[in-house]
């Protein structure tokens, strides 16, 4: 939290008549990312209660809780990932920059290059190495030359820290690198456009323990020029990777504090229960 | 989150190890007292048996701080202990520091209760030894006590004491600068006596200590150091 100072949060009582209210510091000043009263559904089903958040620019938010606790659901709510899935539905306010993500004219292609996203399995086009990287680029029009274009390439693998493993192959298929490179090189896709928000779904958790540590060690890096918004199962990866934590349950916001805090004084008891494996 | 429960993880295992240190900081803790109890006895009986009881028990202290120093570095790197279960372990780790720190201190004062038998003569300075170690043993019992419950109200209560203890050492000090004033002739004597004070005020010093440490638990402030 260098540059802004998180308010501590008031939320409103959930829709779901439980008066639970997030404790901690959810809000900051001039956010990236501004969530307010958020609820997503699933048809008829709820899966995300009333939640309001903010993301600073630049940070590493990691979003926790047990499988079925509704990140997931939150994080693809920030880039209308949930737009493609039938019968979801989102309500309450998305902010990026101030501006409304779920108005009607908004261009969610457009969108989806300015809040990037890199799943849990990494899934590289069935294409070489480079075009991976290069697809992005030409369809936003962000090269006007193969020079342009090379450049981007070679600066995105390089900022994805690839370069050096792929340079001399970079016309292979993307799909014949090993696990953690292909995930690196599904980072690269998603820095290639010049996104401002990253959204990681799990990113490591199909990774070995060493290509864990690349991710993360990049994660670190991307954080100097990127805002970043993690989900993850690793509650370590959480710690190690964040600036702030927030821990989900059953739908509801519990808890949004600064990393440190929440790992070895937590303020609420559910977010106790399950950083220290007392349910999942 | 003032109910502090060690148990009810996922894995049951987990409950059982950290129940484990406990019952070791308690077993090293209740050892502790016990050689201060007696170190203190040996000054007052002038017994030089009882002294060597305490010293030739040392070991076994410092066997328990290394013994449970491992199965805290043991839990750590097994299973990622975080909020409550991280600072008991901090707070163990610390706790035993403290504990050896006030046996070797115990033992300091069974060895001077050696060379004071030994020679004899007057007991000018026992009234400020029996004073300052009984309220010493007290903090320290109930230190041990607020441990045992993860009771910070007791532990912020009994820290309070060491000021008393403190204050009871620099008077002493000055009645023993008295005595050797009156007579030059006891000054190696009382300078022992002076050592044996000096250690129980540590030993206070420790045992307040101990006092942050379950507020540390219990509420994840740190108060050391006059921290708020």
């Amino acid at each position: 939290m260098a540059n802004s100072e998180m308010i501590e949060s008031v939320n409103n009582v959930s829709e779901s008549g439980t008066e639970r209210q997030t404790v901690g510091a959810s809000f900051c000043d001039d956010p990236k990312f501004s969530i307010r009263n958020a609820s997503v559904f699933y048809a008829e089903k709820q899966a995300i209660f009333d939640v309001s958040v903010d993301i600073a620019r630049h940070e590493v938010i990691a979003m926790i809780g047990p499988s079925g606790c509704g990140k997931s659901t939150f994080l693809r709510s920030l880039n209308r990932m949930n737009d493609t899935v039938e019968d979801c539905r989102v309500e309450g306010g998305f902010h990026l920059d101030g501006q409304d993500i779920y108005q009607d004219n908004m261009d969610v292609v457009a969108l989806r290059a300015q809040v990037g996203m890199v799943f849990q399995k990494p899934n590289p086009f069935p294409k070489s190495i480079y075009e991976n990287v290069a697809y992005g680029p030409r369809i936003h029009g962000l090269a006007d030359s193969r020079v342009d274009l090379d450049e981007i390439v070679e600066d995105s693998l390089r900022r994805a820290s690839l370069w050096d493993e792929v340079k001399d192959r970079l016309h292979q298929p993307g799909t014949g690198l090993s696990g953690g490179q292909q995930q690196r090189l599904c980072i690269a896709r998603t820095i290639a456009v010049n996104p401002e928000v990253i959204l990681m779904d799990e990113p490591c958790s199909a990774l070995d323990p060493i290509a864990t540590a690349r991710i993360e060690e990049l994660i670190e890096e991307l954080s100097q020029n990127f805002t970043i918004a993690i989900v993850t199962h690793s509650m370590q990866q959480a710690a190690r990777v964040s600036s702030r934590t927030a821990y989900f349950h059953l739908g509801e916001l519990i808890e949004v504090n600064p990393t440190e805090m929440v790992f070895t004084t937590p303020e609420h008891e559910l977010t106790e229960a399950y950083i220290t494996g007392r349910f999942g | 989150m003032d109910n502090l429960s060690f148990e009810n993880h996922i894995m049951k295992q987990f409950d059982e190890e950290l129940e484990e240190i406990r019952t070791q900081l308690m077993e090293m803790g209740g050892l502790v007292e016990e050689q201060l109890r007696l170190a203190i006895r040996a000054i007052e009986d002038a017994d030089s048996a009882v002294a060597e009881t305490v010293i030739a028990r040392e070991s076994q202290v410092d066997d328990m701080e290394m013994s449970i120093d491992e199965r805290c570095t043991l839990i750590i790197a097994r299973r990622q202990p975080a909020a409550s279960d991280l600072r008991l372990i901090v707070s163990v780790m610390r706790a035993v520091s403290d504990l050896e720190r006030i046996g070797d201190e115990a033992q300091k004062v069974a060895k001077l209760a050696i060379t004071l038998t030994e020679e004899g003569k007057s007991p000018s300075g026992y009234v400020e030894v029996r004073h300052i170690g009984q309220r010493v043993l007290l903090m320290l019992h109930a230190a041990l006590d607020a441990f045992a419950r993860f009771d910070s109200a007791a532990a912020l209560e009994t820290l309070k004491q060491d000021e008393q203890i403190d204050l009871e050492y620099k008077s002493a000090v000055r009645e023993l600068v008295t005595y050797m004033m009156e007579d030059p002739r006891s000054i190696t004597r009382v300078i022992n006596i002076l050592w044996v004070i000096r250690a129980l005020e540590r030993i206070g010093d420790h045992t307040k200590n101990l006092c942050e440490q379950i507020v540390f638990v219990v509420h994840g402030r740190d108060i050391r150091h006059g921290n708020e």
